[in-house]
């Protein structure tokens, strides 16, 4: 009895520590964020998620800021080989994938990934990654009504798209204002949970003005 | 009670050793060092990690690495760069400091690697070789959104205005072959009319890639002395849309549905073609007394199957009819009309499918038909049929040719990966020719009947040797019923990868060709045409930028010789020869949103073929040509403008007034055209229009594709007379509008969420 009491207790602790450890280093991950400015900052972000995630294995969120950071990098870089970083990012929405499956988040990921696609050659890419693009965002709502980054994401989008194909700031302005009055009442599952964009959304929205 | 509390106390304690213990572990060691590949360079931005644990970083600027970690004892670190082989290497965590250096071994894989394009210019997206797309096609100033005219402003590919065809680097239209997912196309372009021009039958916007090579291909193809052209169709498209086209030359109307899972698909459209309105508006210099009236449908139907499989049919169907008068250089005040009735049937059944353990199957089936019902007869001025005259040339003139073709083809290629990028890819072909014709003339009834079943068996590897250097080697053994001969064709393809962007590729190759079987109706004992293939390439690709140089050499070892006179006689002495060199220049991004390409080709080639009497440069060839492609796009205003400049020295002609020495020794004048189309996209309510406005021939220049000779009519200084071969109008217009219904899921989401 004792000495399952007290084996109880270590493992305990050390349960308690590896929690502890993991959640300390995605909110250390988010501290570093607060720092990163250029590109290779945001490469060095998503590679730090990545090591969290293959060490994990079960936590589908390291992958999900792996691969947010690496598709910021890429659209910094202007050098940057877009196919290529595009071909990643969708190895590790694939992993967070089998782990979570049908999240609106992961949707909005696979949105990014095909914008980053479609800039590369948007004369003869809009066709496939246009639609790819809208049809994530389309999913992403329906699967969480409430949640306000597919409507920035989607007015981020449609900002530069000619108004011919459906863009243009008008459309872009009202998206803004509702991605805002959802961020107004959103709140994250989890402190761990992705909780970005509301500042986004103002300054977009104030850009649409 | 006591002994309890005892128990709790340790349990306490043991507790605050845990957690000690836990930040004991906590004790930092530094790990440093640096990466670099094999040839010793520094590798910037590689992964270093210790397995299952948080800990790592990448390499920086100048290779070098260093980090912190808590773990304790033995580690595994994981070193992985993009393009290179990930690097496992146990080590034991010291105290404080590990210094380390990682040489990382160099992947073979296809993003890095040599590309074996081997002569030809792809067109896909999925490769780095991309130089054309279906847009590019259809922007293409002076093309009219026509494959074969785009790649008439490629090098090698010669624009021969009164035919249509590919000819390329001094083969005529018949030694190339254009490929539709592995079958042979046979009657691509639209049926022969006597010194016009006719476009491809096929919209670019069916193929998701062309790839064209201009010689030396890949021995999964043969029965083509020059090179094939090979389209891909498009898999499961993204969206359901209906289309609709108008123009004063046509009307479309087409319908794409898509699943909801987007593993299924089909789609049928329907064109009317009728140049009743436009030759109105566009005089043109035939007399046509049946304006070109076309009636095409089509339908498609296309799934995936499980592991990314894809299964496509595809069946074409075209009706058409025109007729055309020209003044007789035979007789004066007599016409010469012709009338041409076609039908067309093309289908095509492909599946792909990834077996797994690297291996993938191709098949392909493929039916056609064409008829072609062709009347030619003499006319007096009231476009009345004329008596026989006694005078041959003239009774001989008129006939009536009923010319019917079966093509059956079944096709299956088997592709093994092995290694890391390597492949191996064998199989076999088959086809069934059924050729009838009658012919009837004055000199009577010609019936004609003619059959080949030709079978071929290939094989061909990739093998990279190191990612600088590839060699393909390839072997096709074919057979022909009708020649009863087989033919063993050996190909080679060698490229070596200089820089990132640029590589040097050697080829060679025999090819070999059945005659044409117009020419072996009862003909015994004829052998394989052969033309030996020896090409030289320097390319340098970049997302931007492409150059390419290239020099050829081409033996025609056996080309057909006929005898002149009917019926004919037929044998291999024909042969020839023919070198060059072309350049190659596109360039979209210095200019933004301005996108050009710059072609140039040298042709020096002589053949002794058919009825020839001689070793002389054919008719079909140039010695110079070049094009300018010239592509503007405002994105802001969805508007592009573009140009193009086609420009070749004179062709050869025949010319009866000069003995048989001197035969095809005088020359055209020089072809030069300019185009110009602007192409608009605005959004007319729901649908996505494309108006489409072009004009062939801006500055109206002069253009003599060569001269029909009369064979008894004699002028003042007793030479035959003869009319010029021009275009039948000297400019010509485009004017279209498409527009298409998606189902635009973006709006929707808009105005239901909103």
């Amino acid at each position: 009895m004792k000495k399952l009491l007290s084996v109880l207790a270590l493992f305990s602790v050390l349960a308690l520590n590896a929690q502890t450890k993991y959640e300390s280093a995605m909110q250390n991950g988010f501290a570093k964020l607060k720092e990163s400015k250029g590109a290779e900052d945001f490469q060095a972000l998503g590679a730090y998620y990545e090591r969290i995630a293959e060490a994990e294995k079960t936590q589908w969120l390291p992958f999900y800021y792996a691969a947010r950071h690496y598709t910021i990098a890429a659209f910094m870089n202007p050098a940057a080989d877009k196919d290529k970083a595009a071909n990643k990012v969708a190895e590790l929405i694939a992993k967070a994938e089998a782990i979570e499956p049908s999240n609106a988040e992961i949707y909005c990921l696979k949105q990014q990934t095909a914008v980053m696609q479609l800039v590369v050659d948007p004369m003869s890419r809009w066709q496939t990654y246009g639609a790819q693009a809208s049809e994530a965002i389309a999913k992403a709502k329906e699967l969480e009504p409430g949640n306000p980054r597919p409507y920035l994401l989607e007015g981020q989008y449609l900002m530069n798209v000619p108004e011919a194909f459906g863009g243009g700031k008008a459309i872009a302005k009202k998206l803004f204002e509702k991605s805002l009055e959802l961020f107004a009442s959103f709140k994250p599952l989890t402190a761990l949970h992705p909780n970005w964009g509301k500042e986004q959304a103002e300054q977009l929205l104030a850009a649409c003005q | 009670m006591f002994v309890l509390q005892i128990d709790t106390m340790k349990a306490i304690l043991l507790f605050i050793a845990g957690l000690m213990l836990g930040s004991l572990l906590k004790g930092q060691v530094l790990v440093k060092g640096t990466v670099k590949d094999q040839k010793g360079r520094i590798l910037a931005g590689a992964n270093i990690v210790i397995k299952d644990s948080y800990d790592g970083t990448l390499s920086d600027s100048t290779g070098a690495f260093s980090f912190k970690t808590t773990e304790k004892g033995k580690v595994i670190l994981v070193v992985s760069n993009i393009g290179f082989k990930t690097l496992e290497q146990a080590f034991d965590l010291g105290i404080d400091t590990m210094s380390m250096a990682f040489t990382l071994k160099e992947e073979i894989n296809e993003l890095k690697a040599v590309i074996i394009t081997a002569g030809s210019y792809e067109a896909s997206d999925k490769k780095k070789g991309t130089v054309l797309k279906a847009l590019d096609i259809a922007t293409t100033a002076g093309a009219n959104a026509d494959i074969s005219a785009t790649i008439q402003t490629l090098p090698g590919a010669q624009k021969v205005g009164e035919q249509e065809g590919l000819f390329i680097r001094g083969g005529a239209a018949e030694e190339a072959k254009i490929i539709i997912d592995g079958t042979v196309v046979n009657n691509f372009f639209y049926s022969s009319v006597p010194g016009i021009s006719q476009r491809g039958r096929f919209s670019p916007f069916l193929f998701s890639g062309t790839v064209f090579s201009s010689g030396g291909y890949s021995a999964l193809y043969g029965q083509a002395l020059s090179s094939v052209l090979n389209l891909e169709s498009l898999d499961i498209p993204e969206k359901s849309e209906l289309q609709l086209g108008l123009s004063p030359l046509f009307a479309s109307l087409g319908l794409q549905q898509v699943a909801a899972n987007k593993k299924s698909s089909y789609g049928f459209s329907y064109n009317w073609t009728n140049l009743t309105v436009y030759q109105k508006l566009v005089p043109q210099a035939p007399d046509f007394f049946k304006v070109p009236d076309f009636h095409t449908a089509d339908a498609n139907y296309r799934f995936k199957t499980r592991k990314n499989g894809v299964f496509k049919i595809y069946a074409y169907y075209n009706s058409g009819s025109l007729g055309v008068r020209n003044p007789s250089l035979d007789s004066i005040g007599l016409w010469n009309a012709f009338q041409l009735n076609n039908q067309n049937l093309f289908t095509n059944l492909s599946f792909r499918q990834f077996l797994g353990n690297g291996w993938k199957l191709n098949l392909a089936g493929s039916i056609s038909y064409n008829r072609d019902q062709i009347a030619s007869q003499v006319q007096n001025q009231q476009y009345q049929p004329v008596q026989p005259t006694q005078i041959p040339v003239i009774d001989q003139a008129s006939f009536t040719n009923h010319a019917t073709q079966w093509m059956f083809q079944m096709r299956a290629v088997a592709e093994k990966r092995f290694g890391s990028i390597n492949t191996l890819r064998f199989g076999a072909e088959f086809w069934n020719n059924r050729d009838s014709a009658r012919f009837q003339s004055v000199l009577g009834l010609y019936p004609s009947l003619v059959k080949d079943r030709y079978t071929a068996g290939f094989a061909e590897a990739d093998l990279y040797i190191t990612n600088e250097l590839a060699f393909r080697p390839g072997l096709r053994i074919e057979h022909s019923s009708l020649l009863n001969k087989v033919n063993i064709a050996p190909r080679a393809a060698l490229s070596y990868k200089l820089s990132k962007n640029s590589q040097l590729s050697a080829d060679y190759g025999i090819f070999y060709q059945t005659p044409e079987r117009r020419y072996l109706v009862n003909q015994p004992a004829v052998d394989f045409l052969r033309a030996d293939h020896y090409i030289l390439t320097y390319q340098h690709i970049s997302s931007s930028y492409t150059f390419r140089a290239q020099a050829f050499y081409k033996d025609y070892v056996s080309l057909l010789k006929t005898s002149s006179g009917f019926p004919i006689a037929v044998n291999n002495n024909g042969y020839g020869y023919a070198k060059g060199i072309e350049l190659f220049w596109r360039d979209r991004k210095t200019f933004k949103n301005f996108d050009y390409w710059i072609s140039y080709s040298y042709l020096d080639t002589k053949r002794d073929y058919n009825n020839y009497p001689a070793f002389v440069q054919p008719g079909f060839a140039a010695t110079h040509s070049g094009s300018v492609v010239l592509k503007k796009f405002w994105v802001k205003n969805m508007f592009g403008v573009n140009w193009s400049y086609n420009w070749s020295t004179g062709r050869p002609y025949y010319n009866p007034n000069r003995s048989a020495k001197e035969f095809l020794t005088d020359k055209t004048i020089a072809y030069s055209t300019n185009n110009f189309s602007l192409n608009w996209l605005p959004k007319i309510g729901k649908a996505n229009a494309v108006v489409v406005l072009g004009i062939n021939n801006v500055f109206n220049e002069r253009q003599i594709f060569g001269y029909n000779y009369s064979s008894r009519v004699r002028d003042a200084d007793g030479l035959l007379i003869r009319s010029e071969i021009n275009p039948p109008a000297s400019r010509s217009f485009f004017l279209g509008i498409f527009l298409s219904w998606g189902v635009d899921r973006t709006q929707q989401n808009i105005n239901s969420n909103l």
